[in-house]
């Protein structure tokens, strides 16, 4: 593929916290309006690769990142981490609405902290994003409500409306259904099939089965290192390194 | 086998049990009991007072102990006054240092700076009154206050002479005293505000300010109870207050004019209080500040409980 349909370009990105080394000269290149997931067992670098995409990391303290990332051919620490989140967002393992705020003012955060004041076109977008979440017919009724008196799963549409409000092009989510029951698990499966069509996404995941469901490509980390990183189908029927195989096939991890 | 000495073992722990039961139901109710006895003491001592003057105790403004005339609105006023005032300046600072040191300072920077706010409040209160009356009550008369009448003037709250002791210094001293307790519980609340809260708002592409909102709004009800905090702490202050704020029951819209607190009044007076009327004059003033903040910290109760009701803020999450 050529550059210009990469969404996300990454090359030799090197992470540390402190004195640990937790990611080993990843390139890996994110495919325009395509699912890619991240899996690996557990501190294999994939939270930290998917949270250095938004600079989410810049939060933890004694974080520090070498390489490249660019994303949509521009490097991110050239533009302000507030303009890059609202074009690269996030998803996060445990529902995360804010509690103080309805069902409404929730998916209307983001775009309120943007300025927005238009209440029609607040409530329109509102609608959309809770729409495109597949929440609407749940909360359509109950939109003043509080934003956790909704179930787990419905927290987290909650949170993925929130996201889309913002009109990202990018959804990065990290492990969106570990919280999850298999119910909420499947429509937030379902949502990402939908999503695909008009954003790129790359999701962190422990579940094999999910990676080989929603995704298009799959990434495999260990240790910190990008082992292999193929067209899902690929990885899951004819793996190239042993590591995967043994990975996916159960025998570690 | 064991079985015939269980039962004994059973039993003599349920009797340690039962003691140690009953002995911290007993602690617990001996608090209930100080509180009903000095309430009760406080009623029945001002009984003189309360059945003289009634009600109108409450909205007289003259405390004549020679005519033996006593009525306690300056006193009520002057507490409420300059408490608030307190709270009026102490407030935004004390967010201010909060959020700074909860959400941006580095972490060799907090902990001493958190140090020394814990210091300043364990400083003793006669200490702040001494540096209020001799080096804060004369920079307000010869510096602040003649530049509030001169520019402000034709305003009600500064006009008069600047005398320096008045309302506005005990207001000042009061907001020094309240800000560490204010700034640190603020500090701690804000602390707890869960990870993933502040990185939602930042995922949406918020600045640190908007982060910070969210957070503050997570913690509001935690913040409001530390607010409450100081208010207590500046209700019952009583020597540095007395020192720098005049002493003068008079109720006035000026800030720059003396003033008395109901807690002032009662160190000043009680070893002259030597007629049975004025001793009981005196003990209703208490009887009224207790009141006073009985009704403030059930309000903040109930504004607690209005802001907590709607959202589940500590659970689910």
């Amino acid at each position: 593929m050529e550059s210009k349909n990469y969404k996300i370009i990454s090359e030799n990105v090197n992470a540390y916290f402190g004195k640990i080394h937790a990611l080993k000269n990843i390139s890996l290149s994110i495919p325009t309006k395509s699912v890619v997931a991240i899996i690996g067992p557990s501190g294999c670098g994939k939270s930290t690769f998917l949270r250095s995409l938004n600079r989410m990391h810049e939060m933890t303290p004694n974080s520090k990142i070498t390489g490249k990332i660019l994303v949509d051919n521009i490097n991110i620490y050239d533009i302000d981490a507030v303009l890059l989140r609202k074009k690269v967002g996030m998803i996060f393992q445990k529902p995360n609405p804010f509690p103080t705020m309805s069902i409404f003012d929730n998916v209307a955060a983001g775009l309120r902290m943007n300025g927005m004041k238009n209440k029609k076109k607040l409530t329109e977008i509102v609608e959309k994003s809770l729409q495109q979440a597949a929440l609407w017919d749940e909360v359509k009724d109950s939109l003043s409500k509080s934003g956790v008196s909704l179930s787990g799963g419905q927290q987290q549409r909650l949170c993925i409306a929130r996201t889309l409000a913002v009109n990202p092009e990018v959804i990065l989510m990290d492990e969106p259904a570990s919280a999850l029951d298999p119910i909420s698990t499947a429509k937030i499966e379902e949502l990402i099939y939908e999503l695909k069509k008009d954003y790129t996404i790359a999701i962190v995941t422990h579940n094999m089965q999910q990676a080989a469901r929603v995704s298009d490509y799959t990434a495999f980390f260990y240790m910190g290192e990008l082992i292999e990183y193929d067209i899902t189908n690929n990885i899951f029927t004819m793996p190239k390194k042993k590591q995967t195989e043994d990975y996916i096939t159960g025998r570690f991890g | 086998m064991n079985t015939n000495i269980q039962p004994q073992k059973l039993h003599s722990k349920n009797i340690g049990d039962f003691i140690f039961k009953n002995l911290t139901l007993f602690f617990a109710i001996f608090i209930l009991i100080i509180i009903v006895l000095m309430v009760y003491e406080m009623y029945s001592s001002s009984a003189v007072s309360r059945e003289k003057f009634g009600l109108s105790f409450l909205t007289q403004s003259v405390w004549d102990p020679v005519q033996e005339e006593y009525g306690a609105l300056p006193f009520i006023y002057g507490t409420l006054v300059s408490s608030f005032l307190a709270l009026l300046i102490a407030l935004p600072l004390s967010i201010g240092i909060a959020i700074f040191l909860s959400e941006i300072a580095p972490r060799w920077l907090e902990k001493p700076l958190s140090f020394f706010i814990e210091l300043l409040a364990g400083i003793p209160s006669i200490v702040y009154g001494l540096w209020g009356f001799f080096v804060m009550v004369p920079w307000l008369r010869e510096n602040v206050q003649p530049f509030l009448i001169e520019n402000f003037g034709n305003i009600p709250l500064f006009t008069g002479a600047p005398y320096g002791v008045g309302m506005l210094a005990a207001g000042i001293i009061l907001s020094i005293m309240i800000l560490p307790i204010i700034s640190s519980i603020s500090r701690d609340v804000l602390k707890t505000v869960p990870r993933a809260q502040k990185e939602a708002a930042l995922a949406l592409g918020s600045t640190r300010w908007q982060a910070t909102k969210i957070a503050l709004s997570y913690s509001r009800s935690g913040i409001i109870g530390a607010i409450i905090l100081g208010l207590g702490r500046a209700f019952g202050e009583t020597m540095a207050v007395t020192m720098v704020i005049g002493n003068r029951p008079t109720i006035s819209a000026s800030l720059l004019e003396p003033a008395y607190t109901m807690a002032s009044v009662i160190a000043n007076e009680f070893t002259e209080a030597t007629s049975e009327m004025y001793l009981s004059a005196l003990i209703e003033i208490a009887l009224v500040l207790f009141v006073i903040a009985l009704i403030i910290n059930s309000f903040a109760r109930l504004l607690v409980w209005s802001v907590t009701k709607h959202s589940d803020v500590q659970g689910k999450m």
